[in-house]
């Protein structure tokens, strides 16, 4: 089910899952943080904008997503949310400590983008 | 403990507060009453609320990594669910929060932190402490991991990783500390009684005079 919207559960029958449905990145996938700057209540810190990690894993279950929550919008919405890992050395350049440190996060499929 | 030990024969000044209230305090005070009064939540349901988060301290959380310590399965059960694992020991989570258990091995070293705020395990540590709030610890933390541990004094050999776990939003972090060597004749309790809140941060690690032994 790589893409997600098609899942084939038997030899002659396939279920169509609801766009968002399914996570779109999985463990293992590099993926990028966006750099946008909107006005508003962000769960992304800015130091990740722009860096590129690595999906570790998907939390379970979707988490509710409080960047539009906080606006009363879609309330109680779930977005898939992920776990993600980057080496220290990609956050911030000349690092002091050992280039085996790094940084687990999590963050919203809103904010990832395909490398 | 107070250092009030002693008969009141002398005057002492009256407790209150005199300091007009900041900014934040008033708003905090104008959104609570107008919330109150438009009937969203009583002043019943407060009050409740503050005896929730007052029967929450880091001796759950100690409880919490003794067990881990003690029974393989449950260190297991932890690992895969903290949250579900801390829920079988009566721990509930009333804040709709999820939880990770970060193991300290020989080779990795957790550190945790919430840049953005101070997102903090409170279901199963309590309050988190005013440090942990400050833009300093919040700053550094994950930017100059090493050079903030050993101001707490713990130095991270550099072949040991050190993974700084920043919370954003619905996930909190409990790092679960190694086992001194030496406890091999403690109970449970006795071990729990050495798990110091700032491990379970992950700024030092479990020492055995962190909480002393009683034999």
């Amino acid at each position: 089910m790589r893409g997600g919207a098609v899942m084939s559960v038997g030899p002659s029958s396939t279920i169509v899952l609801a766009l968002d449905e399914a996570p779109v990145f999985h463990p293992g996938e590099t993926v990028r943080i966006s750099t946008r700057h909107p006005v508003g209540h962000y769960r992304v810190p800015f130091y990740l904008r722009g860096k590129v990690g690595v999906v570790e894993s998907v939390i379970e279950p979707k988490a509710v997503d409080n960047e539009e929550e906080s606006f009363g919008r879609n309330a109680g919405s779930r977005r898939h949310y992920y776990r993600l890992a980057f080496p220290m050395t990609e956050l911030w350049p000349g690092y002091a400590g050992s280039p085996r440190d790094g940084l687990r996060i999590e963050v919203f499929e809103t904010w990832l983008e395909r490398v | 403990m107070t250092d009030h030990d002693h008969d009141h024969d002398h005057r002492h000044a009256e407790v209150s507060e005199d300091a007009p209230p900041g900014y934040y305090e008033i708003m905090e005070t104008a959104i609570r009453e107008l919330l109150v009064e438009k009937g969203m939540f009583g002043a019943d349901e407060i009050r409740r609320q503050i005896e929730v988060l007052d029967s929450r301290t880091p001796a759950l959380g100690a409880q919490v990594v003794a067990r881990a310590w003690v029974d393989p399965a449950f260190r297991a059960r932890l690992l895969a669910n903290g949250r579900a694992a801390c829920e079988e020991l009566g721990i509930s989570f009333y804040d709709d929060t999820q939880l990770i258990v970060l193991e300290n091995t020989e080779t990795v070293h957790n550190l945790i932190v919430c840049t953005l705020c101070s997102c903090y395990p409170r279901p199963v540590l309590g309050l988190p402490p005013d440090w942990y709030k400050l833009k300093p610890y919040r700053a550094r933390a994950v930017s100059e991991p090493r050079a903030v541990l050993a101001e707490f004094g713990t130095r991270i050999p550099d072949d040991v990783e050190i993974r700084v776990s920043d919370s954003t939003a619905m996930v909190r972090y409990l790092v679960l500390p190694r086992r001194p060597a030496g406890t091999d004749h403690c109970s449970e309790a006795q071990l729990a009684a050495l798990v110091t809140r700032d491990a379970m941060i992950g700024v030092v690690s479990v020492t055995l005079d962190a909480g002393g032994v009683r034999q």
